[in-house]
């Protein structure tokens, strides 16, 4: 088993994650260290050197975002936390905040050096009030302790750190349309360039960072770049906190190099299939990304090696399907969400987003006409690099993936007029009423 | 809601619209929902019209307009919690409260809402009541998770708070 770095304090029996069991095990050394020995400059190319990549979806290398903030002393500058944890499949940020906030609170210090700025914003999704709690306290704790707030550690750093709770919109988690609902907006996304490294919150140079991504950081200050860039790959360094839910016997949470197999994920860590079923397909980095199936099993986990496979490491989160699984019933999930969650500003998704929830609704109600398989792939064409934000292609990607390798499938559901699961598996049966549009 | 509150919430941000979403946590939290009054009064608090409260309170799923149920029943209805029955335990839900999803129980204390993805997928099928995650909640726990929620309702007059697995 390899070493967990992220979550190796969540193995120490009775660890709740207070500020004495934070210090007591290493904790916010990394902070008192990067003070006494760097400076923004050289932390932030330690960061670069790590390889360090974003773990929120985009997978951008962190040290080189950072670099990209103006030096100019005098300008205001911002760092936000983005806990705004919502693409279908993925609970790790939840955990790593429940279990260990000062670590992500560490994480933000060090950013903040980094990039020279005095105000830092946690924005935490809505509905995760418990871990808006956690981390209001813990910064309490450890502001009584001169770790957060004027003149830190004695001396001349300062940060204010605020938890700020977003209100139940998945499009909040793109960094623009997070700093707009930080302002006191609607969600909508910004037109990029300018990015938020120039024109950020309050129009402010601004660093959007992860959760995971940043509660790397002490590690890496701690233990160095060089032993961080020797986990995984060249390009994929450090571990991942895949998220494995799904037809597993032990859903959950699993820290793993980043370039850990999908074999060894899902049958060694996540257990293995339950009841004995077999594997049918695998969505590896929540549900925006591509299907995969099982010939792509030995496939790593890293950025490259699934895109090479033809889908994306995304947000990390691992949804696994096993056989008595319909994949237009999946398809007829995964487009509502997007239906429901499109900001509604680019036609392009607005419209397709519906067009393609009402088309595999049709589908799987044993309603669909053969040209529908061909609709659907014109949607998706048209939803896709046509907008201002990602969502769109979001929504049209794994559509395509689905019909790419469970075409016969959706093929049977039309010539069938049914279902052909829907009797067949009670758990997965739909409700006769049908579903909301 | 004290002067102190909305004094401590403005001074996080440099701008005070961004008190915007926070407030109206807070409001609603009070009030059980968004009415018209408190969207007037937030707007001349912030230098906005209604209008651009108005807008905000709708774009985001969390803010209420109208009255619900003293407590909301979350139950996630995306792809992880599917798979694993969530639509066995929504139908059970409404058989057990004798509403449907978005309706109110006549005694004023369960809305059912269905909601997309909580975060919590390791523990899917996944219902969540105020700051609680119940999970894996299956089709015959449904019972014994609204028994749970009314006794604490009427116990305690307040949110139930007791999370955890079934």
């Amino acid at each position: 088993m390899s070493e967990k770095i992220l979550t190796k304090r969540f193995e120490i029996p009775g660890y709740r994650g207070t500020l004495e069991e934070y210090e007591a095990t290493g904790g916010y050394q990394a902070i008192t260290k990067a003070l006494k020995e760097h400076t923004p400059a050289s932390l932030t190319e330690m960061v670069r050197r790590s390889g360090l990549r974003g773990r929120g979806g985009a997978g951008f290398p962190t040290g080189v975002k950072w670099g990209f903030i103006p030096k100019d002393p005098d300008l205001p500058k911002y760092l936000v936390c983005n806990a705004d944890e919502s693409e279908p499949g993925t609970f790790k940020d939840r955990e790593l905040i429940m279990r260990d906030p000062h670590q992500l609170i560490e994480g933000i210090l060090l950013a903040s050096f980094a990039i020279g700025c005095r105000t830092a914003y946690i924005y935490i999704r809505g509905e995760f009030i418990a871990g808006a709690c956690i981390l209001e306290q813990a910064i309490r704790d450890a502001a009584a302790r001169g770790l957060v707030g004027k003149d830190i550690l004695g001396g001349s750093f300062s940060l204010d750190l605020h938890v700020h709770r977003g209100a139940g919109a998945y499009i909040c988690g793109e960094e623009t349309a997070l700093l707009e609902s930080l302002e006191g907006k609607r969600g909508l996304p910004r037109l990029k360039p300018p990015f938020p490294a120039t024109s950020g919150l309050y129009r402010k140079p601004t660093v959007v960072n992860n959760v995971e991504t940043l509660s790397n950081l002490p590690h890496i200050v701690l233990r160095g770049a060089e032993w961080f860039s020797s986990i995984g790959n060249p390009k994929s360094t450090g571990t991942r906190v895949f998220s494995v839910s799904g037809h597993v016997r032990r859903p959950g949470i699993y820290e793993c190099p980043i370039n850990v197999s999908m074999r060894e994920l899902i049958f060694e860590h996540a257990g293995g299939m339950r009841d004995g079923r077999r594997l049918k397909a695998v969505i590896p980095g929540g549900s925006s990304v591509s299907v995969l199936t099982e010939q792509h099993l030995d496939t790593r986990m890293d950025f490259e090696s699934l895109a090479t496979a033809g889908s994306m490491a995304g947000s990390g989160g691992v949804i696994v399907m096993d056989e008595t699984t319909c994949m237009v019933r999946v398809g007829e999930v995964v487009s509502r969400f997007y239906h429901h969650e499109s900001c509604g500003q680019c036609t392009q998704c607005r419209e397709g987003t519906a067009w393609l929830h009402k088309t595999l609704r049709r589908i799987e109600e044993g309603r669909g006409r053969t040209a529908d398989l061909d609709l659907l792939l014109d949607i998706c064409d048209n939803m896709k690099g046509k907008t201002i934000c990602p969502l769109s292609d979001a929504a049209a990607m794994p559509i395509e993936s689905y019909l790419k390798y469970f075409r016969d499938e959706f093929e049977q559901h039309i010539v069938e007029r049914a279902c052909p699961f829907g009797a067949r598996v009670g758990a997965w049966a739909r409700p006769m009423n049908g579903f909301p549009a | 809601m004290t002067e102190e509150t909305i004094q401590h919430i403005l001074s996080r941000y440099p701008d005070r619209r961004s008190a915007l979403l926070p407030l109206m946590h807070l409001y609603q939290e009070e009030a059980g929902y968004l009415t018209e009054e408190i969207i007037s009064q937030l707007a001349g608090r912030l230098g906005l019209t209604p209008t651009q409260v108005a807008e905000v309170a709708t774009f985001y799923d969390m803010f209420r307009l109208k009255p619900g149920g003293r407590c909301e029943i979350w139950v996630c209805h995306n792809l992880s919690c599917a798979l694993l029955g969530a639509e066995q335990v929504i139908r059970r839900l409404e058989e057990a409260l004798g509403v449907s999803v978005g309706e109110t129980t006549p005694d004023g204390l369960f809305t059912i809402k269905r909601v997309e993805c909580l975060a919590a997928c390791g523990l899917a099928p996944t219902i969540q009541v105020g700051p609680d995650y119940y999970g894996p909640v299956s089709a015959k726990d449904v019972g014994e998770l609204v028994a749970r929620l009314r006794k604490a309702l009427v116990d305690s007059n307040q949110q139930p708070a007791s999370g955890g697995r079934l």
